[in-house]
């Protein structure tokens, strides 16, 4: 589904991603995990589209195109989701309009004809059960006032009525008490087919051990130093990042 | 610049009635003059030239319903027509009189013109508000009696018909509200042709005590068209009064908005947006003026500048030295949208009692990228992106529009601009 060779990036001439190499197939879940500082939120930036990152070397092919050409809309449209780290409030804006757009402006892409009011209360009904998001939050401005929690089920919400190839969890996990993280990955082990696949990117195994992970990367100093399978996360635990640092000080000073 | 008076003067039959005050005028603006760049109060907005070019005043062509039928306001109203300056219809509904100052000044309401018209040249101590007022007699006089809810909107048209020839408007207007009477009244501003034109308006307000004012300028002229334009409220009782003004097109506007609280536990609120693109200038000067204690006023004001256009805000707070336990609130935000538009925003406090809660702010900035990357990051165009957001910004202030018609006209005009259609 996504190949990534030799991805290199870099802010403001100090380069943070040197060198990704990964390629996820369409019903697997990898996670990256990583110090603070490793480049993991670089990498979800990156691919989503964000401009204040160049990228300075390497490709990366989404579905058989080039993903590094589009604009962060046309990711969208084909298929990328990334949900934020820290979504965004606006205010003014309401959440169910947002959505509807969204949804609109995607399946225009696609070629589909926009849903009518019924069939988007329809789908959003339907999809609002998976994360038990409320529809008086649905009709609130955007994140506005939202507390960690209800701003992270509303990232997969989106991401269930926007129906993505790829999602992209940057740090989904962050701040949230453990029955919200158990909503938020229940929502996202309903999604789960075999047709798409997870980019889970997170700092603590906690949260893997309700997303389980089909392959698990260790990203250190923008470069994957390990990848494994769910077990990984687990020795990462115990371990802590101490011993990939010091391994891979080592192994750069050989 | 005196021939100018000479010049208007040959087009207006005055009447006995407001003699006096006509000649006080015509010597504060002898003494005064058109305010240059060099006068603070008028640093970011030249007005001078403008005036030079309308002066061969000509008469307004005959104007027909049809003519401004697409630029009326929505539903059911009671409409005054000012075409070019001049009011002509009076007529009385239940609980309001509209009429003439120069008619009612020898009238019932003597007094009342007596006492209150004028009162806004205390604020504006240039030629330009005693120009208005050299000719006031021509000028509109609305009383709303005691306890009366005016049933239905009043819309004020000012239309200059500017289709033949340049044209000078010196629309006047005094309002007078009386206790516990309730009114909507929307001033409009339209233009008809292209060729220059330049109004110079006052009107100003005097509410008694628990009245209730909802007022509106709309201002959506033609691009050569320029106004300055006056509003003062002189609260006189303790009484509500709601004021947004918006601003979508025009050449050079000049905006004066006065809140004179002279009674305890008035409560005033004045809402601002400008929309603007071209080369379109915009000035929004504002006045809250607390002279007796426990009153409250917000203020804010929003500017979205596009293009090569200016924008100004100069808000001041004044409390009195009496005026203990005030709150006033102001704020001032804009969004640049390119690197030719620029906003100079003053916000200014004048405290001199020692009770009060004061706050002010202005910002000035670009669209937020982060919740521009956001839409866009869920497959929302950047052009659809930056609509939704500016529609969002602009909609703190309309949604302090009460009156739903006027809301979802006003809506409606933002809406086209932006290309918002969701």
């Amino acid at each position: 589904m996504i190949k990534i060779t030799n991805l290199q990036a870099s802010i403001d001439e100090k380069p943070i991603l040197r060198g990704i190499n990964l390629e996820i197939k369409a019903g697997e879940v990898h996670a990256i995990m990583g110090p603070n500082g490793s480049g993991k939120s670089t990498l979800a930036s990156v691919l989503a589209g964000r401009d204040h990152f160049n990228v300075t070397g390497g490709s990366v092919e989404f579905m058989g195109k080039d993903l590094l050409e589009m604009s962060p809309e046309d990711r969208a449209r084909e298929g990328v989701f990334l949900a934020f780290q820290y979504p965004v409030e606006i205010p003014g804006v309401s959440t169910t309009n947002f959505i509807k757009t969204a949804v609109n402006e995607t399946r225009k892409y696609r070629g589909l004809e926009p849903l009518d009011a019924v069939n988007f209360l329809k789908m959003m009904k339907e999809k609002m059960k998976l994360v038990n998001i409320d529809q008086s939050l649905l009709s609130r401005s955007l994140n506005e006032g939202f507390s960690g929690g209800e701003k992270k089920r509303n990232e997969i919400f989106q991401m269930a009525m926007l129906e993505p190839k790829l999602a992209i969890l940057d740090e989904t996990d962050s701040g949230l008490d453990i029955d919200a993280l158990r909503i938020v990955a229940n929502g996202v082990n309903e999604y789960r087919s075999k047709d798409n696949a997870f980019l889970v990117v997170t700092h603590y195994q906690r949260l893997l051990d309700y997303i389980v992970p089909d392959f698990v990367h260790v990203l250190y100093n923008g470069r994957i130093v390990r990848s494994g399978g769910k077990e990984l996360a687990l020795e990462l635990e115990e371990k802590g990042y101490d011993f990939i640092k010091n391994e891979f000080a080592v192994t750069e000073e050989a | 610049m005196t021939d100018a008076i000479q010049k208007i003067n040959d087009r207006y039959q005055s009447s006995e009635a407001l003699h006096d005050l006509k000649e006080h005028a015509i010597a504060d603006f002898r003494k005064l003059g058109v305010p240059t760049v060099k006068h603070e109060e008028w640093k970011y907005t030249r007005v001078g030239s403008l005036l030079q070019n309308v002066l061969e005043v000509q008469a307004p062509d005959q104007v027909k319903p049809e003519d401004i039928a697409a630029l009326k306001l929505p539903g059911d109203a009671y409409e005054i027509f000012v075409i070019n300056g001049k009011f002509s219809t009076a007529f009385a509904p239940e609980g309001m009189i509209v009429s003439s100052l120069g008619t009612e000044a020898k009238g019932q309401y003597k007094e009342i013109i007596e006492k209150h018209l004028g009162t806004s040249s205390r604020y504006h101590q240039d030629g330009i508000n005693a120009m208005n007022t050299a000719f006031a007699d021509h000028g509109l006089f609305i009383f709303i009696n005691r306890g009366k809810k005016i049933d239905k909107p009043v819309y004020i048209y000012y239309i200059n018909d500017n289709r033949q020839f340049p044209t000078l408007s010196l629309p006047r207007a005094l309002v007078y509200v009386s206790a516990a009477a309730e009114v909507e009244i929307t001033e409009h501003y339209i233009s008809l042709g292209s060729n220059d034109s330049f109004t110079n308006q006052v009107t100003e307000f005097v509410v008694e005590q628990d009245a209730i004012v909802n007022y509106y300028k709309i201002q959506n002229e033609g691009p050569n068209a320029s106004q300055v334009s006056t509003t003062q409220f002189t609260q006189i009782g303790k009484s509500l009064t709601n004021a947004t003004t918006i601003s979508l097109s025009g050449n050079i506007i000049r905006n004066n908005l006065n809140m004179v609280m002279e009674a305890e536990h008035g409560e005033s609120h004045m809402y601002g947006l400008y929309l603007l693109d071209g080369k379109t200038h915009v000035d929004n000067h504002t006045i809250v003026d607390n002279v007796m204690p426990n009153c409250f006023s917000n203020e804010l004001y929003k500017g979205i500048m596009d293009g090569e256009s200016t924008g100004v805000f100069n808000g001041k707070i004044f409390v009195r030295q009496d005026a203990q336990k005030t709150n006033a609130y102001q704020s001032n935000k804009n969004v640049l949208l390119t690197d030719t538009a620029s906003v100079n925003t003053k916000p200014q406090l004048e405290i001199f009692a020692d009770d009060v809660k004061c706050s002010h702010g202005c910002t000035i900035g670009k669209l937020d990228e982060e919740a521009l990357f956001y839409l866009r990051a869920r497959g929302i165009g950047e052009r659809s992106a930056k609509s939704l957001l500016l529609h969002a910004f602009a909609v703190d202030i309309l949604d302090n529009i009460k009156s739903e018609p006027l809301r979802e006209y006003v809506d409606k005009l933002i809406s086209e601009r932006l290309e918002f259609n969701f």
